[in-house]
């Protein structure tokens, strides 16, 4: 953060510095950052939870040991937005 | 610059930092103490009902939520043979849970876990538990299942050792604290912006007629993710622990193929 803000502390000096205009960007880049980084989890929660659903209702007596790989898948498909969540974080806010 | 009124959303510091109760101790410090003391205590209280008569009050909750962890978490993944690691998951999950749930408790209205801190901790506890494990019983051989799974020829070994390498040693404990941290961040300016929202509606300095019956949508909105935060801390707590437990099992049994 630090090495950040000499470069804006640079850019002020400068004069060419706009805070609207990097909020602005900032705010804009954010929001794009963090839609395109849900698209893939998105389809791919839908597809492990549908998939895991067909299944649970073929054989409902292995819905517990499919439930509990569907959590597991969860989390690491899940991971992937939240890191893109992160992002949207350090962007707007850093 | 932009107009100061209608809503303006607080910079980031000051819906999760705060200041401090005496030096070195805040709120999130607070929140983990209480957590540690409340399922110590909960426990204890637990462990010295008769065990003899029908469970009652604590000991029915700590029964419930040790079968739940036997059920649901060892079994599934570690087998009978791993039924020792119980307490290891159970503190675990008690802990993880009682950091998550006071986002929705008014008064603390911050989940510990959604600072950096707490999940690095743990995770860190967890990395260092299923390497140890890894090496008390399979030995030194255990770094080369690790770089090597079963069957990998030789001429892709430099790669394949490296991705392996990057994604047991790396990515594993890096994930676990960003799965926990970011979904209790995400969920906490959630509330924050749905409760931001109602105000500014129906406090506007305006003063048109339809703001305050439209400050009623965000504030149902609260209501409904207050609910579903409850459930977002216990499913977190439940993740986190579970792959714990698949991480162990995998140093316990040689490297599988789950990723």
């Amino acid at each position: 953060m630090e090495a950040f803000s000499a470069l804006v502390a640079a850019e002020e000096a400068a004069g060419s510095f706009d805070p609207d205009a990097k909020n602005i960007a900032a705010a804009t880049n954010a929001g794009l950052a963090y839609g395109l980084a849900a698209i893939g989890p998105g389809i791919g929660i839908g597809y492990l939870v549908g998939k895991s659903v067909e299944a649970m209702a073929r054989q409902p007596e292995a819905a517990g040991m499919v439930r509990t790989t569907m959590f597991l898948g969860i989390a690491f498909t899940e991971a992937l937005a939240l890191i893109g969540f992160v992002v949207f974080i350090l962007v707007k806010f850093a | 610059m932009l107009a100061e009124r209608g809503l303006i959303f607080p910079p980031i510091n000051e819906i999760l930092r705060w200041q401090d109760i005496f030096p070195t101790f805040n709120k999130i410090a607070l929140i983990a103490v209480l957590a540690a003391l409340i399922g110590i205590v909960l426990f204890l209280l637990a462990a010295r009902a008769d065990a003899k008569k029908a469970p009652t009050g604590a000991r029915n909750l700590a029964e419930t939520t040790v079968e739940f962890i036997e059920e649901g978490i060892v079994m599934q993944t570690l087998g009978k043979s791993g039924l020792g690691w119980t307490p290891f998951l159970l503190s675990l999950f008690i802990f993880i849970f009682l950091c998550n749930i006071p986002g929705i408790i008014p008064i603390f209205q911050m989940p510990a876990t959604a600072r950096i801190a707490i999940p690095l901790s743990l995770s860190l506890l967890v990395w260092v538990v299923f390497i140890g494990t890894g090496i008390k019983h399979q030995g030194m051989g255990y770094f080369g299942g690790l770089l090597w799974p079963a069957g990998v020829p030789t001429a892709l070994k430099p790669l394949v050792g490296a991705i392996e390498f990057i994604s047991t040693i790396f990515v594993t404990p890096f994930s676990l604290t960003v799965r926990l941290m970011a979904n209790m961040l995400a969920g906490h300016i959630l509330l924050v912006t749905f409760g931001l929202l109602t105000e500014a509606l129906v406090t506007a300095e305006t003063k048109q007629a339809f703001l305050i019956p439209t400050g009623i949508l965000p504030f149902f909105m609260l209501i409904f993710l207050t609910g579903f935060e409850i459930l977002v801390a216990f499913l977190q707590a439940y993740i986190f622990t579970i792959l714990a437990a698949v991480y162990i099992n995998n140093s316990t049994v040689g490297h599988g193929d789950e990723h």
